[in-house]
């Protein structure tokens, strides 16, 4: 092979390598930056992982209903939002305790999307094949090579569009710096005349919405639901949110590295690297990041804190 | 009688059954089922003969085993959110050391050794978030979250050495080294394998309440949970108290592989703890972290889990897992509106 063989080839093995990590970290980015903005808010949101499955079963049957997959794209933000109300309704509104009713949506959120897999698709396993989102075609984006296909699919683009809107609303909107100061100092900013509930919430249905195009993605990809399939990943989403410091670049960032060691994963499959120990690095990653071996990782104030007007 | 004292423990946990029970008999006629019938053969099917009892009681063992784990944190101020993979984790050490001693440990030896190897696994499994947040103040939910899903993957790699070829399970162990069945007794619990490893959850739990009520240790573990500034003041090293509370609550998960490995199967398989962790974190709360109220709470989620086996032939057997979780979270609304009501009566 002569040099310049080699070095295209080279180039097109990194090519791919980034495209597939592009692809795994979407549900990731997509679940980090809710988390991010609902915990900003105060409100530690430990439910991405049912606001996933839910969402992701809600694309496949609006899809299979409707032809659509954009009607399922809807459905699926839709039902996101839903989840997250529920979270919401609890912990906001009745004060519940945070984490407790992240676990209970989860729990909730297996046994709805299996009875309902069973119930609408008479399987204990997988929905029928639904419609996938037709690809765009953006003149100089498709083109590229290596990486047209993957930014010719439409979540990718949005996802990317998303990362940046969600740093510039939380960093540079007055509606971020509100929601910035009920996770820090509720009291402070009800002085202020705030409405500490109403922001939290917003905080809250905003990672619901997020999290429903993350559930979206993972059934349009696969073309089909299949039982528990988020596996894991709103936790991976929540690991990734705090290496990424509560901040949806930073979160996004963090999940190209996540992704990154799981395209490793799948590619140096039986190689001399033990996978399992890639597939720990997101988790060991997040316990020295909060340990502070990577520089400290600090949550907001009020994070996990139910506000209560009738105390102050 | 003072209503504090049976309102609080009783009203929560009966508002969240019955609202379960409700929102369920919808989900049973959206699919063209009539709850009546569902609801009542799922009682008779789960309460109606010994065989149902064992199952209810077998289902309920591993429940108290994280309930107690998840209990004791809380008593401390911690969330052990990883007794899932506490539990998992020491049920396969208790596979491979079982199956790595059985040559040269005569069974009863070998039995009593493997519970013993379990708890110290599960402590200092443990033990990693306690020191983690003592000395770095690391938070010890997300730490137990990780820790979760790193047990999954270490046993992946143990497993590659441990279990039998082309399996997902280890060896299996000689019969004298389990822990007898209790149809060996009572002949009517036949077919169930419920077994001893329920008496040790009781003595599980007649443990825990000693330790919290009965011992000096216990109430410096109970006030770093109620008031930990206050607790330090008063001359209780806080962090010390973090890290045994969570090696305390880990042995406990450490012993979930008792009713499985020991007392079941004989062997640890891949992926069977199936969520009895998290289950614990709802068995603790409903129980309000008591031993009591802990075993009344794994006991209702046996008989709802065995109760989904009754029912399948009627309605997807996966009812069971959204009243779980409606239980979960109708009762800390509802405990938090008690508290409010109570606050304002005071």
């Amino acid at each position: 092979m002569s040099a310049a063989a080699g070095e295209a080839l080279g180039v097109a093995v990194l090519l791919g390598f980034l495209a597939q990590t592009l692809r795994i970290s979407v549900p990731y980015a997509l679940g980090a930056m809710g988390c991010a903005y609902s915990e900003r808010g105060g409100v530690i949101n430990i439910a991405i992982e049912g606001i996933f499955l839910n969402s992701a079963l809600a694309y496949t049957l609006a899809a299979h209903f409707s032809g659509n997959a954009w009607l399922g794209v809807v459905a699926a933000v839709a039902a996101g939002v839903a989840t997250a109300a529920l979270h919401a309704l609890v912990t906001v509104t009745f004060r519940a305790d945070q984490i407790t009713s992240g676990l209970g949506i989860n729990i909730l959120a297996v046994g709805l999307t299996r009875f309902v897999l069973k119930a609408v698709f008479h399987s204990s396993s997988n929905s029928s094949r639904v419609e996938g989102l037709p690809d765009w075609n953006l003149p100089g984006l498709s083109a590229l090579p290596g990486l047209g296909p993957v930014l010719s699919t439409p979540l990718v683009l949005i996802t990317i569009a998303l990362v940046a809107a969600a740093w510039w609303v939380m960093f540079r909107t007055p509606f971020g710096l509100r929601l910035r100061s009920v996770g820090e100092h509720p009291e402070a900013a009800a002085t202020l005349g705030l409405s500490v509930t109403r922001l939290r919430y917003a905080g809250v249905l905003v990672s619901g919405a997020l999290a429903g195009l993350g559930g979206a993605w993972l059934a349009s990809d696969q073309h089909s639901f299949t039982d528990q399939m988020s596996a894991g990943r709103g936790y991976i989403a929540l690991a990734a949110m705090i290496v990424g410091k509560w901040n949806p670049l930073g979160g996004a960032l963090a999940c190209l590295l996540f992704g990154a060691a799981e395209t490793l994963q799948i590619r140096l499959q039986g190689s001399a690297v033990p996978n399992e120990f890639l597939q720990m690095l997101p988790y060991l990653v997040t316990m020295l990041v909060l340990a502070g071996a990577v520089g400290r990782a600090r949550p907001p104030a009020a994070d996990g804190v139910p506000y209560d007007p009738e105390e102050q | 009688m003072n209503p504090r004292a049976w309102v609080r423990p009783l009203v929560p946990p009966l508002l969240a059954v019955a609202v379960a029970l409700l929102m369920g008999a919808a989900f049973i006629v959206a699919v063209g089922q009539d709850p009546r019938l569902v609801y009542g053969t799922m009682l008779a099917g789960v309460f109606g003969s010994a065989y149902g009892w064992g199952q209810v009681l077998f289902k309920a063992t591993p429940l108290v085993f994280t309930g107690l784990a998840v209990a004791v944190g809380f008593r401390a101020g911690l969330f052990n959110i990883g007794a899932e993979g506490q539990a998992y984790i020491s049920a396969f050490v208790m596979g491979w050391a079982g199956a790595a001693l059985a040559p040269h440990v005569p069974g009863p030896l070998l039995l009593v050794l493997l519970l013993a190897v379990g708890m110290a696994a599960g402590a200092a499994y443990a033990a990693v978030p306690g020191l983690l947040k003592a000395r770095f103040g690391a938070h010890e939910v997300i730490n137990t979250i990780m820790l979760n899903f790193v047990a999954t993957a270490l046993v992946n790699y143990w497993g590659h050495s441990a279990f039998v070829r082309e399996t997902v399970r280890t060896p299996g162990l000689p019969a004298a080294a389990m822990l007898p069945r209790l149809d060996a007794l009572w002949p009517a619990l036949r077919g169930s394998p419920v077994n001893a490893s329920l008496l040790l959850a009781v003595l599980a739990g007649v443990a825990v309440g000693l330790l919290l009520w009965r011992t000096s240790f216990g109430y410096e573990l109970r006030a770093a949970g109620l008031n930990p500034a206050a607790a330090e003041y008063g001359g209780v090293r806080v962090p010390g108290v973090w890290v045994r509370a969570m090696a305390i609550s880990g042995a406990l998960a450490g012993l979930v592989g008792a009713n499985f490995v020991l007392g079941y199967k004989g062997y640890f398989e891949s992926g069977f703890t199936a969520g009895v962790g998290f289950l614990g974190i709802a068995v603790a709360l409903l129980g309000r972290t008591h031993p009591v109220g802990v075993a009344v709470a794994a006991l209702f989620f046996g008989a709802l889990s065995q109760g989904g086996l009754v029912i399948n032939q009627l309605v997807p057997k996966e009812l069971v897992e959204i009243l779980q979780g409606i239980v979960i979270l109708v009762a800390i609304v509802a405990h938090e509106l008690v508290e409010r009501w109570l606050r304002r009566r005071a």
